[in-house]
């Protein structure tokens, strides 16, 4: 195995040894927010139609449960070896700024899609779900746990404290994936909130996620998928380029 | 020969704090070296700029004649360090945290070497052992033998014996002299004098981040008529203005 790999499997190894916690927990709980929310809506009218509440809902809530558990992985092991020291095991290594990245960013895809799947196929077993387009499923999976797992390594280089990674969770994440669309449709929203929505790139993993499963959106999947891409790009630049210069790493 | 670290010109400030002032220093290839000084003398921050996770306001710092900024990779290949503060990763046993230390390095088949560390570091019946549920003189062991996991020609220790007890004190040296024999250099700092009596040729003294003293023990005893290392250290402590550099 080559550093970079090794990086890999050790941040693979880190949130497998506490998977009660890491794959198990968010599974129940996305699994209570699909129960509640279906029986709840059940009988309201449909987003799409021929579409159930239900079936809209199980897109939205994986996605939900991909992005958050991405951020998650990357953004907490960063943390933990800032406080606890340990981190400097790893920047005494020879390991450039890129494969630290991806080291990261490659374990929280892994986390935030094996919860996405078992989350998506224990749905299945309660709900009927369409799934039309399978090739913008997997794309906006890959993309979307790609993005969470690189601002997770933001958030993991910004945070010196687990108060702040607590802020970045409860003041960035929770609001940005609520307000996704993972409960709604952009349509169903006041005009003023369907404009804000539209500068929240999660709302476009969401909704481009969405359509692969039911063959509707709220905006054109390419769309979203170029948004989201030049997000995914931005955001590897500015996070590669912090930990190039040692930002908050290497005084 | 190359020297084993060279220090040019060093110099870093962290605020108003002046850590290191002009420094210039070289270790030589098999030296056994010990950098010294009080607290806040800049001794723990020279390490952090060798091993870079500091970077320097002006200088330049090679191991081995590689840069440590711009040749980073090469540098840290040869670099083993041994940080001061007790730090672990509480999610790995101590063979899991020895295989991942040396995979980070390229070296993925690393068990015969593992073994002899742990067999040295007297760690073999804990190599199962999670890391949290380790004293922390054991602690410390894993510590040393993470930094030399990789088999670094360079070897650095920041006060390795910091709380240790006599015993694992003693089979440290002994392992740490096994290896200068064979070719490694060893930069030492502690605050045990004794330590450095009787283990280290040369020493580089600090204060308030200046070099005030560079030379063998036996010419600083002998140029301050003293007896004893310990009354060396103390009467250059107490001349905080004059430079007392041999070379």
């Amino acid at each position: 195995m080559t550093g970079f790999q090794t990086l890999l499997y050790k941040e693979v190894l880190r949130f497998w040894k506490v998977s009660l916690q890491t794959l198990l927990a968010p599974l129940v709980s996305t699994l209570l927010y699909l129960l509640v929310f279906s029986h709840v809506m059940a009988g309201h009218t449909d987003i799409y139609p021929s579409i159930t509440y239900a079936a809209f809902l199980v897109p939205g809530l994986v996605m939900m449960s991909m992005l958050q558990n991405a951020f998650a992985n990357s953004s907490s092991s960063l943390v933990q070896s800032r406080v606890t020291g340990n981190l400097v095991f790893l920047l005494l290594t020879p390991l450039t700024p890129a494969e630290i990245f991806l080291g990261y960013v490659l374990a929280s895809m892994l986390r935030g899609l094996l919860v996405g799947s078992v989350v998506c196929l224990t749905a299945l077993s309660f709900f009927s779900l369409p799934f039309r387009e399978p090739l913008w499923v997997a794309g906006f999976a890959l993309l979307a746990t790609f993005m969470s797992g690189a601002l997770g390594v933001l958030a993991g280089l910004w945070a010196e404290k687990f108060d702040q990674m607590a802020a970045w969770q409860n003041f960035v994440i929770l609001p940005l994936t609520f307000l996704s669309g993972a409960f709604y449709s952009l349509h169903s929203l006041p005009p003023v909130w369907a404009v804000v929505s539209r500068f929240n790139p999660f709302f476009y993993m969401t909704d481009g996620f969405r359509y692969g499963f039911l063959g509707h959106s709220d905006v054109p999947p390419l769309e979203s998928l170029t948004i989201v891409a030049v997000t995914c790009l931005a955001l590897s630049w500015g996070t590669m380029a912090l930990l190039r210069c040692g930002w908050r790493l290497r005084t | 020969m190359s020297p084993a670290i060279r220090i040019q010109g060093v110099d870093k400030r962290f605020g108003s704090v002046h850590a290191v002032r002009s420094m210039d220093l070289e270790v030589n290839e098999g030296e056994f070296f010990a950098l010294l000084g009080p607290n806040g003398a800049g001794k723990t921050t020279l390490i952090n700029l060798l091993a870079g996770l500091s970077r320097p306001d002006a200088g330049h710092l090679f191991v081995q004649e590689f840069d440590v900024v711009r040749q980073y990779r090469e540098a840290r290949r040869r670099l083993g360090v041994v940080p001061q503060e007790l730090v672990f990763d509480p999610f790995f046993t101590v063979r899991e945290t020895l295989e991942i230390q040396s995979g980070y390095f390229g070296l993925p088949r690393n068990d015969d070497w593992i073994d002899e560390l742990l067999m040295h570091l007297q760690l073999s019946d804990k190599a199962g052992t999670n890391m949290r549920a380790l004293s922390g003189g054991m602690k410390r062991r894993v510590l040393v033998a993470q930094a030399l996991v990789h088999r670094p020609p360079v070897i650095v220790l920041d006060e390795p014996t910091a709380g240790v007890d006599v015993e694992l004190r003693q089979s440290l040296w002994k392992f740490i002299q096994k290896l200068n024999r064979e070719g490694h250099t060893i930069l030492l700092t502690t605050h045990y004098l004794e330590e450095v009596e009787a283990l280290c040729e040369r020493v580089a003294i600090l204060k308030q981040g200046r070099l005030m003293a560079l030379d063998t023990l036996k010419n600083l005893m002998s140029a301050h008529r003293a007896h004893r290392f310990e009354d060396v250290f103390i009467a250059l402590m107490h001349n905080a203005g004059e430079q007392d550099v041999v070379a």
